[in-house]
């Protein structure tokens, strides 16, 4: 009885990692506002490991688009799916984010605020330490085990944040501009280290970014957001080798990408900016 | 640096007290205005020995420690009231701001017809000063949380309890802090004043006293204990205060 139409949902699941279907999200107005469109009939659909990062005008509904795919918020139409469950409002294990804004917390060491999801688990405490054993030492922050995020530079902050994700060996981790509020050096660097953490970690990555080069850099595939309201106008695959850093900004091919992205990308900032007629 | 910023501090307040002696010393200032620093420390040494103030002194920190007790409790439990809901935030919005430039003190004699000449009438003194700091201080901690930890809350499936345990409560605590510190300071000016305006009893009652019977010697030497009390109190806040984990950043 094992026929084609019967398998094929099996073999989309262990291809397609996390999905928006036919996605729109309304804000109801405030302040004498009327309701605010942010997607519109979005889809989206996420292959397990890849890198994919989303660029577009800015206020085109980015963020929202994150938290559909993490389950932080519900859609107003169609659905979110994560390894082939929908879900809807809440956060699914398995999903790490992390934010551009600072959540670290101020009361609490580096290693605390690293353990702080993880010990919610109820995780053996041996297993505990020795997770964020190895996430101190995969984001550098041997020898700050006992500081505070006040002590630390906001470079170091984020990879406090990115730690507190990593101990939990999410299979999908989102990110919102992670690496937004630092500088042009750090943030080239930030962008190898997270390179390596996804090809040793396998999960899969979204990435949202302003940056085209940042985009084209880290990203396997890019799908690039109209303005608002937001939807996928084209999707990129940048066809680079998984084993790859930084110096990809060297090649040619690298330049022309980012062309390509800016030249799709022009129009809809114009819109989004007001400066169409 | 702190080495330094401690030494200035110190000699700010040696180099003020030793001005302060010479000027009474050399009979610059009238010696029925003020006496030297040196003679309200005896004073005081004096006033402890003989130890009739104890009475005083422990019926007065009893009465600040009940105001104090009172304006914590009830100001941090009306604080989240108005932080949670809305309404309640924009109806007493007018009210907290104006709080301050309302006379405290012509509320007093309202206070003994309704409270009676005891202890009650201070309290409620204590408490009218000092629960609006203790209210602000726990609404402006819990809107100073950022909005990011609640998504990172709702990642790490904290329930409400949790939440507040773990997150809300270590974030508006240096606010808290200072809310702490203010109104027991406030307590403290509530029930010391109103003793000396009106009472039978109490620390500000002797000072009181000893001002009605021109004792200048003994009315310093119990205005020196009372800064020392507070001084004390302020000292152990501050101690608190730094050992707050992260340095109290937020």
């Amino acid at each position: 009885m094992t026929s084609v139409a019967a398998l094929r949902p099996k073999v989309v699941a262990a291809s397609v990692h996390a999905e928006l279907l036919g996605v729109s999200k309304t804000f109801p107005g405030s302040g004498g506002q009327g309701p605010v469109t942010a997607l519109d009939g979005l889809d989206i659909s996420l292959r397990k490991g890849e890198f994919f990062s989303v660029v577009g005008p800015s206020g085109c509904g980015k963020s929202t688009l994150l938290d559909l795919l993490a389950g932080l918020s519900a859609p107003s139409q169609g659905r979110a799916r994560f390894e082939g469950q929908d879900i809807s409002g809440t956060v699914p294990p398995g999903i790490g984010v992390v934010f551009q804004e600072d959540a670290s917390f101020p009361w609490l060491t580096v290693s605390d605020n690293i353990a702080f999801t993880l010990r919610r688990t109820g995780t053996d405490p041996a297993e505990i330490q020795r997770r964020v054993d190895y996430a101190i030492g995969f984001m550098g922050l041997r020898g700050f085990e006992k500081a505070y995020p006040a002590q630390l530079s906001g470079g170091m902050r984020q990879r406090v944040c990115i730690g507190r994700t990593l101990v939990m060996q999410p299979r999908f981790i989102l990110m919102d501009e992670p690496f937004g509020a630092l500088d042009q050096q750090t943030r080239l660097l930030m962008g190898d280290e997270l390179l390596r953490l996804w090809r040793e970690t396998g999960a899969t990555v979204f990435f949202i970014t302003h940056a085209l080069d940042e985009a084209n850099l880290l990203s396997d595939r890019i799908g690039v957001m109209s303005a608002r309201p937001g939807r996928i106008i084209d999707t990129i695959e940048t066809g680079w080798p998984r084993e790859r850093d930084s110096r990809l900004a060297e090649r040619g091919e690298f330049g022309q990408l980012t062309a390509r992205l800016w030249s799709l990308l022009r129009e809809e900032s114009r819109i989004a900016l007001g400066m169409t007629k | 640096m702190r080495g330094s910023v401690a030494w200035i501090r110190f000699a700010v307040v040696a180099g003020f007290v030793l001005g302060l002696e010479i000027a009474c010393r050399a009979g610059w200032i009238n010696a029925r205005t003020m006496i030297a620093p040196s003679e309200m420390a005896l004073s005081l040494a004096g006033i402890m020995a003989d130890g009739e103030i104890y009475a005083s002194l422990s019926m007065t920190v009893l009465t600040i420690l009940g105001a104090y007790a009172i304006s914590v409790t009830l100001g941090t439990v009306l604080g989240l009231l108005i932080h949670r809901y809305d309404v309640l935030r924009r109806a007493t919005a007018p009210i907290l701001a104006a709080w301050y430039a309302i006379p405290s003190f012509a509320f007093y004699p309202l206070f003994i017809v309704l409270l009676g000449f005891g202890r009650p009438a201070l309290v409620a003194l204590g408490v009218k000063l000092a629960i609006v700091s203790m209210i602000a201080a726990t609404i402006d901690g819990l809107d100073k949380e950022r909005r990011v930890f609640d998504k990172v809350a709702r990642i790490a499936q904290l329930g409400a309890l949790a939440r507040i345990r773990l997150i809300t409560l270590p974030a508006a605590l240096p606010h808290l802090m200072t809310g702490l510190k203010l109104a027991f300071v406030y307590s403290f000016i509530g029930v010391v004043a109103g003793e000396f305006i009106l009472s039978t009893a109490g620390l500000g009652y002797e000072i009181a006293y000893a001002y009605d019977n021109y004792d200048t010697t003994r009315m310093y030497g119990l205005i020196l204990l009372t800064c020392v009390i507070a001084a004390l109190i302020n000292s152990c806040f501050r101690f608190y205060e730094r050992r707050l984990p992260g340095g109290g950043v937020r």
